[in-house]
């Protein structure tokens, strides 16, 4: 009755890892573009955006990840009043919670970048979309980079709490197929490895963009 | 939408859930004191170990913050079996979220270590102090002090990590939730308190870590005033 782990089995598990590969992604791109509304509105001039922004960053940030996964589960089911596949709401909560943290890092971005940039476009005629588009944003993005693609690695691995909701990317797959071939200590180790083969080239690269950043100084001009 | 919200019910079983809110503590406090304790030995052997110790130290680090938590438990708690390590639900999470934060604790004192300038250390070793007492009291103490801020978030994090440990059935916050949403099919209401809940925590720990950091490490100079 149980089976080897063999080819169809390891089929299986990679299969599941494109999932993770493919969450990752969506919530990357998809928070990408919340965590840029998050962040221009934490350095907006309204107040009320400000705080708006601050609170939503720290409700995400100060609440557990398969919380909020829960509560998007179930809470899409309340609106729906079906419950639905693990899809929409994996995808609707890894993307509320990559859009807190990217909009954190990338206020954190903006506003490292010297007041005095603001100061001379402003002297210089410009409007402030103007000066945040060509003047600030240009030179944030040089700083945001580092940390960006170091978050993307707490992504990846955020993404196996899925499995909890029966989402079958790769820490699912791994568990089904143990499941099925009784074989603990050959699945998890390897499903670990996979993480480890996609993580760790992504962690030497944000490593070595950050010390590239370093040596070139803040980004910035310097006086 | 049908759904009338009741949270009556999640205020009947409040004693259960702040239960399981009680073990998530436990279990982050003990995971904290023990990684912290490992991370030091990490720290040292890396610092001072030879070629031989210093490689599988660093490949621990490296491994245990490229992979997730919830792997890193499945592996202990349902792979170990298969060669005789048999650990109950709860010391499985305890002993994950320990060597799990050991790693991102030794990275954390790694950069702690090198705000201590090489010149204090060489002072240290010409007053003839042995190796670990220079580590102890010259790297160790300063490095500690700097890396304190970055220790506390990383403790945050792991309180909140810890929920996943609910999936090798420790009984934690979220376990706890689990097993009442099953029981009362108000799975919505339910999340919500528990969240609630991880909130209060997190927002009570950072603020207790921040008393705990002026009370720790005091201003190294005070200046007198007149």
């Amino acid at each position: 009755m149980s089976r080897g782990f063999g080819w169809p089995e390891l089929q299986f598990v990679l299969h599941g890892l494109l999932w993770t590969l493919g969450l990752s992604a969506v919530a990357l791109t998809a928070g990408g573009v919340g965590g840029m509304i998050i962040a221009l509105a934490r350095v907006s001039r309204l107040r009320v955006l400000r705080i708006v922004a601050g609170g939503y960053i720290g409700l995400f940030q100060g609440t557990p990840v398969l919380m909020q996964l829960f509560l998007a589960f179930f809470g899409l089911a309340v609106l729906t009043g079906v419950q639905m596949d693990a899809w929409p709401a994996v995808t609707l909560a890894f993307t509320l919670y990559a859009g807190a943290f990217l909009g954190e890092i990338w206020r954190g971005a903006i506003q490292a970048v010297p007041p005095e940039q603001w100061e001379a476009a402003r002297a210089l005629g410009l409007r402030r979309p103007a000066t945040l588009l060509r003047v600030v944003l240009p030179q944030a993005v040089r700083l945001a980079i580092p940390p960006t693609v170091g978050f993307l690695v707490q992504l990846i691995k955020s993404t196996a709490v899925a499995s909890i909701i029966g989402f079958v990317e790769v820490t699912r797959a791994g568990q089904l197929m143990v499941n099925v071939t009784f074989r603990p200590m050959l699945v998890y180790p390897l499903v670990a490895l996979l993480y480890f083969a996609v993580c760790w080239p992504v962690s030497l690269l944000a490593g070595r963009l950050e010390r590239r950043l370093d040596a070139r100084g803040s980004g910035s001009p310097r006086r | 939408m049908g759904y009338v919200f009741q949270f009556g019910v999640v205020w009947e079983h409040l004693p259960e859930l702040l239960a399981g809110a009680l073990l998530t503590l436990r279990l982050s406090v003990g995971a904290f004191v023990l990684g912290l304790l490992l991370a030091v030995l990490l720290t040292y052997a890396r610092g001072y170990g030879s070629r031989a110790v210093r490689g599988p130290v660093v490949a621990y680090i490296e491994f245990m913050r490229n992979t997730p938590l919830l792997v890193q438990l499945f592996v202990l708690y349902f792979s170990l079996p298969a060669i005789g390590v048999r650990l109950g639900a709860n010391q499985a999470a305890l002993l994950g979220l320990a060597l799990n934060f050991a790693a991102y604790g030794a990275e954390i004192l790694r950069g702690g270590m090198q705000a201590v300038p090489v010149g204090q250390i060489e002072a240290a070793n010409a007053l003839g102090l042995r190796r670990w007492r220079v580590f102890r009291h010259v790297v160790l103490m300063p490095a500690l002090r700097v890396a304190y801020p970055a220790l506390a978030s990383q403790f945050v994090l792991m309180m909140l990590g810890s929920s996943v440990v609910s999936a090798i059935s420790a009984t934690d916050l979220t376990a706890v939730t689990n097993t009442l949403q099953s029981t009362t099919f108000r799975g919505f209401e339910f999340y919500f308190v528990a969240t609630g809940i991880y909130l209060a925590m997190a927002l009570a720990a950072r603020a207790g870590l921040d008393v705990a950091y002026r009370w720790l490490f005091p201003p190294l100079l005070r200046l007198r005033s007149a």
